[in-house]
């Protein structure tokens, strides 16, 4: 089997998060994990940067949410505006 | 004949504001600004209802205008956090992170527990203006997968990108922001 470069393991590392890799992949990279530090630490501050990201996008709960009555009438008002100067 | 028909902008507001909002909500974990963007998503659908084909269904297709409106909102916000390093370079490509033969030039040190620190709101801060440094295609796409959760499939087909495309483009992003925070943030 080939040694992967870092830099063929990082590519691996980062496509790992969109599809499973396959059984050579797994283990060429793997070797190169168990040898090397950098791109260690790149796999698990790519890991943690997933983590982070889907935490800014959704923090909140909003069971049975709805807009205000008042910002529900505002923006109607926006859309027949618009809505005018359309035609 | 469409499968689906638009309504009016009314309509919309009716059937759909609800729905809306609690995505929006969900997104931007402010009343106010949920608000705001839910009005800014019916403006552009308003604007944009030539271009509705009845393919997906309005709800979907309304959704879809707000996960970009929310991105938009999150690069503005972005822009309000200073960085002490804001050098990534354009396209942040592989060969200025790796050498001729494939090692890093730099070998990414460890970054300790990183998981503490989300608890502490500057990071949330440094992270959003590290994503506002990517090009902007190129983070709005990388945000759409991951701070949306948007499927692969469906970023591919709207972006008109193959896998393989979208891959390496999320791997440049990844490097470039991974870099930005190295510089920026971590100890």
């Amino acid at each position: 089997m080939k040694m992967l470069t870092c830099k063929d393991a990082s590519h691996l590392i980062s496509e790992r998060q969109e599809r499973p890799l396959g059984v050579r992949e797994r283990w060429a990279l793997r070797l190169h994990l168990w040898l090397c530090d950098g791109c260690r630490h790149f796999e698990r501050q790519l890991a943690f940067m997933r983590q982070a990201l889907r935490q800014l996008g959704r923090a909140a709960e909003a069971d049975g949410a709805d807009l205000a009555p008042e910002a529900r009438e505002r923006i109607r008002k926006a859309l027949a505006e618009r809505g005018r100067h359309e035609h | 004949m469409t499968e689906n028909t638009l309504g009016t902008p009314d309509t919309w507001l009716d059937e759909h504001g609800a729905a809306l909002y609690k995505y929006a909500l969900v997104h931007t974990r402010d009343p106010h600004r949920a608000e705001e963007v839910v009005q800014e998503t019916l403006l552009a659908a308003l604007q944009a209802q030539d271009r509705y084909t009845g393919g997906a269904s309005v709800r979907t297709w309304l959704i879809g205008i707000l996960k970009h409106k929310i991105i938009d909102l999150f690069r503005r916000d972005a822009r309000e956090v200073p960085l002490d390093d804001p050098e990534v370079p354009e396209g942040a490509t592989e060969e200025e992170h790796f050498d001729a033969t494939g090692h890093w030039c730099n070998a990414p040190s460890d970054w300790g527990n990183p998981e503490e620190m989300l608890e502490r709101g500057q990071f949330m801060a440094i992270l959003q203006r590290c994503l506002e440094v990517l090009p902007p295609r190129l983070a709005r796409l990388f945000m759409l997968r991951e701070v949306m959760e948007e499927d692969t499939d469906n970023i591919c087909q709207e972006m008109a990108i193959t896998p393989t495309n979208l891959w390496t483009m999320l791997y440049r992003a990844r490097i470039g922001l991974r870099q930005c925070l190295d510089r920026n943030w971590a100890v």
